[in-house]
């Protein structure tokens, strides 16, 4: 049976390769930071990491999850309701709760699983969901799993989510979903006017915090901090595994009932181990550090504005935003491959986006900012993009 | 296919129902029988019996009424059959 | 206030309904590592109590080996702690690639993906190589991630009776006319602790031209005689299209799963699957926990010998006593109680007694097989079997159920 199998993936594969979708992964030989190694020897400055506080290899870190190997061993071997809860994923979640100002907080494996698990204990056929048309795939699976009844509005377009609360009213509950900071563009989910409209309305809120927790508002609590929403969103999920020190593992926190259904229904949670205490104990190391300074959250703030400011005097196409993901704006596939290429060979790492993940005729490089980039660091980039820019032809 | 009655179409549903879920000897399944909410047939499985009743009765039973609820007993199943044959 | 009171009381309400079932889940806390030994707060609040783990998927008793341990403490000097970033971004290392080469070559396939957990693998593999056009034929006691996996697959879906092999012929035959054919199995099916009968199902789908996936999550590292997993036990080694599995049981017990197999499944998978697409891989510190579980594992079978002897020494211990269990060959080991009541006071009680293992029942086993699921470790020593052994026996009595047939103990506690 294989044999044709075979011939039918590889025509397929010689698809995927011909249409250039072909995803080659570039190996890293060193920690992750602001400077890494990749397999060839070469140094280069990563500008494409979720690092954005700079935890990924902080020394605090590494630390913490060295002490709990010694007390708690490396895995748990178990699923959280047999015997797979720690005494240290307790006290994750209640800190996590501390941060974002809720109830109560449930861990997951990953991001991934939280929003993949989310909806289906808490919605049914009589509810509604009330989707951004650019959230993430997980919670688009999530959605997919689950019963409740399908409404989709264009990418922070209000007038269009208003519209469909409209169309859902005749379900029992509706849920707007929404992340936080849409990862292509960077753009921050006007999360002020989708509360008016979800009281107006009367729908609940959930808000993906993947790319905004850490990073976005004062103290980097999220978009409900900037839109000053604390402890009013009924459900925010996230991720240990970009800001918050990037190994894995993933979060659900809010409303109190909410969260004690999702740890008696929630099938990722039931069915799948839970992140390992090691990584607990660095989450909540990461959640201390968080909470006794804000230096971090400085430091990346003033880093984006270093860069976005500076990138846009020097003529690039880029629309600054809240949040620490800078779209630079080409346009054309081909040129976005070109110059991220180019850009390696300055030093510079950075990936060129092109669809279906951008729309046609929407390619970019994304460039990710992070408290792990020193002046220099950001000096060198934006010379590195002046330089290739002018050489493509980008910059006049 | 010739006509059938009630009786005989509840018998025919309730015997494919027992070969093909029903490994316990000692379970007796009756018309009654609530098959889905007491775990006898996983909502998964419900797949083959719909496919059953489709090909057997010469039907096409909506998805959107193939619910778990309408597939819960043998009288359930056989009621909605019959909604789709007056038709 | 978008969360107004009418909401909260109707999850209330519902949650209240599930306590009222018995069916609420409640956690034990566990202070100490992973180990035969443990220390629990339970319920929460109370003093921490001394216990021997009798159900954790600590198999071969790696989840705080001290190799493993120190490995990992190198990994977070070496590695650091977190990529921040999915695998095709920049979250790939070396030591990723080392370690789906040192599964390859373990599990005796073509190729391997890791996931971050094997919920991930199942959950994304179906999606990733299967269309409209394709069948799924599944064993009707496949884990759920599986399930989750085939819900978010587009091609048909049919399952077949628990192991039973003429009638999984019957759905070959039936589904005859579609383009792929892909046959799914546990390998050792977790509630049960039964092996599937891979040895038959490869003949099967030789004979009808389907492809066969085997999620062996309890069997990787100890199954077979050197510890390669089902396919070795029933003599098909290398004829497996698809394997998937966990690093989050018997083989460390930390995280990550993952997808091994046809070296083209594997490709399309790195293309396709969402959950590796998506979400950040096992972290550095992780992997080197595993790959120092593959050195444990490839310099002898000591471990899983020992877990054999175990089980075979705590299956005899519990049958001499009057204990009906489930049939078996593996470390799955499941003392048979019927009523749901029963298992869960017989856990308590045990508990009390200072032994840990749970009590299962219907919807996570079908109504009326109620049970206590015990799984045995290579961590776990003679003297450990003997007071978990002794501890049965007395809460056996106390239900005056030793010796009794299934339905005596029916009669006994109603169902
Ligand atoms: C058969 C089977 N597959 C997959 C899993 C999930 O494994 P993980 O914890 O890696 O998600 C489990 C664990 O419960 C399992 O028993
Ligand atoms: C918005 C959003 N949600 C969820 C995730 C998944 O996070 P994790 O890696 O924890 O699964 C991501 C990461 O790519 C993301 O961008």
């Amino acid at each position: 049976m294989y044999d044709s199998y075979r011939d039918h993936l590889a025509i397929q594969l010689e698809e995927i390769r011909e249409a250039g979708l072909y995803k080659n992964e570039r190996v890293i030989v060193s920690p992750q930071g602001a400077e890494i190694t990749i397999s060839t020897g070469q140094k280069v400055l990563n500008f494409c990491a979720n690092n954005y506080l700079g935890l990924s290899a902080n020394r605090k870190l590494v630390e913490a999850a060295k002490e709990a190997l010694d007390t708690h061993g490396y895995g748990m071997s178990s699923v959280r309701f047999i015997c797979g809860t720690g005494d240290l994923h307790k006290e994750l979640e209640r800190k996590l709760a501390d941060f974002f100002g809720t109830e109560d907080t449930i861990l997951y494996a990953a991001c991934f699983d939280a929003n993949g698990g989310v909806f289906e204990p808490l919605l049914t056929s009589e509810d509604a969901i009330i989707s951004d048309s650019l959230n993430h795939a997980s919670i688009i699976d999530g959605v997919r799993l689950c019963k409740a009844n399908r409404y989709r509005y264009e990418n922070a377009d209000m007038d269009d989510l208003e519209s469909q609360l409209q169309l859902a009213q005749q379900h029992r509950f509706r849920l707007i979903v929404t992340d936080g900071v849409f990862s292509m563009d960077g753009n921050v989910a006007p999360l002020g006017r989708i509360y008016e409209l979800a009281n107006k309305y009367n729908a609940m809120v959930m808000v993906d915090e993947s790319h905004s927790a850490g990073v976005v508002g004062e103290t980097g609590r999220g978009v409900t901090e900037l839109y000053n929403l604390k402890g009013k969103i009924e459900i925010i999920t996230g991720t240990l595994g970009k800001a918050f020190g990037g190994a894995i593992g993933g979060f659900t926190t809010g409303k109190k009932e909410i969260i004690e259904m999702l740890r008696q229904r929630s099938r990722p949670y039931l069915f799948s181990n839970s992140i390992p205490p090691l990584v607990a104990a660095a989450g909540i190391k990461m959640v201390e550090m968080m909470t006794e300074t804000n230096e971090l959250q400085d430091k990346l703030h003033h880093n984006t504005k270093y860069f976005m400011e500076r990138m846009l005097k020097a003529g690039f196409d880029i629309k600054p935003t809240q949040s620490a993901i800078c779209a630079v704006m080409l346009y054309d596939a081909k040129l976005s491959q070109e110059m991220a290429v180019r850009l390696l060979k300055e030093g510079i790492y950075v990936i060129g986006f092109y669809y279906p993940v951008v729309p046609k005729d929407k390619a970019r490089i994304r460039v990710q900012l992070s408290a792990a980039h020193e002046t220099e660091h950001l000096d060198k980039a934006i010379a590195a993009f002046t330089k290739v820019g002018k050489e493509l032809g980008v910059l006049k | 296919m010739e006509e059938m009655n009630i009786n005989e179409m509840k018998e025919m549903v309730l015997k494919y129902v027992i070969k093909e879920y029903i490994d316990d000897d000692d379970v007796t399944i009756t018309y009654e029988t609530p098959l889905i909410s007491s775990g006898y047939v996983d909502s998964f499985s419900m797949v083959s019996l719909l496919v059953f009743l489709e090909n057997k009765f010469k039907i096409k039973i909506p998805p959107s009424k193939a619910t778990p609820e309408a597939f819960d007993s043998v009288n359930s199943i056989v009621a909605l059959v019959n909604q789709y044959l007056e038709k | 206030m978008s969360f107004p009171e009418s909401i909260r009381s109707i999850y209330q309400a519902q949650l209240a309904d599930i306590q009222h079932a018995g069916i609420f889940k409640e956690e034990r806390f566990i202070h100490s590592a992973q180990s035969a030994d443990i220390e629990v707060e339970f319920p929460s609040g109370s003093e921490l109590k001394k216990v021997i783990n009798m159900c954790a998927n600590n198999y071969l008793g790696l989840s705080s080996h001290p190799d493993v341990i120190k490995a990992a403490h190198e990994g977070l000097e070496t590695r650091g702690y977190g990529m921040s970033s999915v695998r095709f971004i920049c979250g790939t290392q070396d030591i990723h690639r080392e370690l789906e080469n040192r599964v390859t070559e373990f599990l005796g396939t073509e190729d391997t993906i890791l996931f971050p957990s094997c919920m991930d693998a199942n959950a994304g593999v179906f999606e990733a190589i299967l269309t409209s056009e394709d069948v799924m034929i599944s064993d009707r006691l496949v884990h759920a991630s599986i399930i989750d996996g085939m819900r978010l697959c587009s091609a048909q879906h049919d399952t077949f009776k628990h192991s039973s092999m003429e009638h999984l012929e019957e759905k070959l035959l039936l589904h005859a006319d579609k383009r792929l054919k892909l046959v799914i199995t546990d390998g050792v099916f977790s509630m049960d602790g039964d092996t599937a009968r891979l040895d038959r199902m490869v003949e099967l789908c030789e004979k009808y031209g389907a492809m066969l996936l085997v999620d062996d999550s309890h069997a990787t590292g100890f199954i077979g005689k050197t510890g390669r997993g089902t396919h070795e036990y029933c003599g098909v080694f290398g004829k497996i299209d698809i394997i998937t599995t966990t690093f989050g049981k018997a083989l460390g017990g930390a995280s990550g799963g993952c997808v091994s197999g046809r070296r083209e499944i594997v490709e399309m998978c790195r293309q396709k699957a969402r959950p590796y697409l998506f979400s950040n891989t096992i972290a550095p510190v992780i992997v080197s926990g595993v790959l120092k579980v593959f050195d444990i594992l490839s310099a002898n079978t000591e471990r899983r010998d020992k877990l054999e002897k175990n089980a075979a020494y705590w299956r005899k211990g519990l049958t001499e006593a009057g204990f009906v269990l489930r049939e078996g060959n593996t470390p799955i080991v499941p003392v048979m109680l019927f009523n749901a009541k029963l298992s869960q006071d017989f856990s308590k009680d045990l508990y009390r007694e200072g032994i840990y293992a749970i009590g299962f029942f219907f919807p996570v086993v079908p109504n009326g097989q109620a049970r206590i699921r015990t799984q045995i470790s290579a961590g776990h020593e003679i003297h450990h079997l003997d007071r978990a052994l002794d501890a049965f026996i007395r809460v056996g009595k106390k239900y005056g159920i030793l010796g009794l047939t299934k339905d005596q103990i029916i009669e006994k506690h109603g169902l």
